[in-house]
């Protein structure tokens, strides 16, 4: 290990704090529907479902192979642009995390590297067809295969499962909900793990560590699996409980139906060349097994949050990542000042988040406290009734109001 | 720009069929065991509804073994 950098060493440590927080960001997709279902205690879920990504971390390492091998250009690449990238990547996990929204970690990623490869070699360096077929369609196709599959399931399980009794349905919807579950931690410890895996494999390679085309050595195996395992059983209990109770109440057949159709995608898609995105399936299966009973409501102003948090995930982390890597081109200090940022609004999000905290004990508490768009509007809208007469006496007051609501929203927003 | 559409649309296919017919055969395992529970209590053989019943589960069981397989390979 001679020439270990400093450089690469930050850039495996942020790799590492990226796999992290891709861990606890999806742990949501397995296991929300089980634990909001209550096939599940909330902590055996996240452990089983941390327990299963490290399995999955250790039985393949085609997907890290894809990453540092072949997509990007190896000799044009500094660890200073991946570095940047994953500063990128953290931030806009962390910020969708505070705000408990599910959002695809990697689209976060390759957010974080478009942007950062732009800012250190221009938009020439970016295509924009790999952008549509790799980005955009699956983005809009995930959610929809993966709904309209829960729904039909949903429907056919609720008609075929009428008359069951209480306990052969209870148990066997418990068992159902279980396996399926552990299959999408498995299938996510295999695939996202070996994100990272590739990677740090590839800033090795970029930092002349490694020889070109090498397998990521054994350390980072198991250093990636530990750190997305670790991220997982810690929870992500906010997005958690937006997956589970906020888009939709759920059953245990519509549970079982959801985390099915989203195991079946996901590994139907890996497998047959068009690969989509877990968040995303994970979603669309919950909002389509919503949709299927009868009754059931899917609740589209959290939906609707979601969507715009999916369409701001690339753009968002390649304009952090593109700002990150301009300010380490500036040399050694520049990557301090970008480390030290990174640091400080980690330690920014994880301050407001302790404000509100969700948990294991609250995380199946089925309203979600109004958001802040949903105060904001509710503040600046005035009520219905009466309005012209309010407006009337309204006037007079006016400055002393606006004083105080100029003062009341100033709290702290999270740095982007 | 090539769109893959064979691939996305044999993805929605495989996806769309293998769900509907893994929760079918479940609900129909859960249906089962129920029938048998209405046999044993209403004194009669549960031994039909019982072998359909694991059947179904053995064929979902089956699919998350290849599951894994897929995951491996």
């Amino acid at each position: 290990m001679e020439n270990f950098s400093l450089i690469l060493a930050i850039v495996v440590i942020t790799a590492l704090a990226f796999d992290f927080t891709n861990g606890f960001h999806d742990t949501a997709n397995a296991m929300a529907t089980t634990i909001s279902t209550g096939a599940m205690k909330p902590k055996v879920a996240v452990a089983m479902s941390a327990a299963l990504n490290l399995v999955g971390a250790f039985l393949s390492i085609e997907v890290a192979n894809t990453i540092s091998k072949g997509l990007v250009d190896e000799s044009g690449i500094q660890p200073e642009v991946i570095f940047a990238a994953l500063v990128g990547a953290i931030l806009w996990n962390l910020l969708t995390w505070l705000v408990g929204l599910p959002s695809s970690s990697s689209h976060a990623l390759m957010g974080g590297l478009i942007g950062a490869t732009i800012a250190s070699a221009g938009s020439g360096a970016v295509h924009g067809d790999a952008l549509v077929t790799k980005v955009l369609i699956p983005a809009v196709a995930a959610p929809l295969v993966a709904g309209l599959a829960a729904m039909l399931a949903t429907r056919l399980t609720y008609r075929l499962g009428e008359h069951t009794s209480e306990k052969a349905s209870g148990k066997g919807y418990r068992v159902g909900q279980i396996a399926s579950a552990g299959l999408v931690s498995l299938a996510h410890g295999t695939n996202d793990a070996q994100k990272t895996m590739g990677i740090i494999t590839l800033a090795l390679v970029a930092g002349g560590v490694l020889a070109p085309d090498s397998d990521p050595p054994v350390w980072v195996i198991v250093s990636a699996g530990m750190a997305i395992a670790l991220g997982t059983y810690l929870g992500g209990w906010r997005i958690i409980r937006t997956m589970g109770k906020g888009l939709t109440d759920l059953q245990p057949q519509q549970g079982f139906a959801a985390q099915t159709s989203a195991a079946t995608v996901i590994l139907a898609s890996s497998h047959l060349g068009f690969s989509l995105s877990t968040t995303h399936s994970v979603s669309g299966a919950v909002m389509g097994a919503g949709l299927g009973r009868k009754g059931g409501v899917v609740r589209w102003s959290t939906a609707t949050r979601m969507f715009v948090a999916w369409g701001l995930t690339l753009p968002a982390a390649a304009l952090v990542a593109a700002l990150a890597e301009w300010v380490t081109s500036f040399g050694t200090w520049g990557t301090a000042l970008v480390a030290l940022f990174l640091i400080a609004s980690s330690a920014a999000i994880w301050v407001l988040s302790r404000r509100e905290v969700v948990d294991h004990t609250n995380v199946n508490d089925a309203e979600e406290p109004p958001g802040v768009v949903t105060t904001a509007i509710a503040a600046v809208t005035p009520p219905p009734t009466g309005a012209t007469a309010e407006e009337l006496t309204a006037t007079i007051p006016a400055p002393a109001a606006e004083s105080t609501a100029s003062a009341t929203p100033s709290t702290p927003t999270p740095a982007v | 720009m090539h769109i893959d559409w064979a691939a996305l649309g044999s993805v929605f296919g495989v996806s769309l069929v293998v769900t509907v017919t893994l929760v079918g055969l479940f609900t129909l395992g859960i249906v089962g065991l129920s029938k048998r529970e209405a046999a044993t209590a209403g004194g009669g053989s549960p031994a039909i509804a019982t072998t359909a019943a694991y059947a179904c589960f053995a064929a979902c069981a089956a699919a998350v073994g290849y599951g894994i397989y897929l995951i491996m390979a």
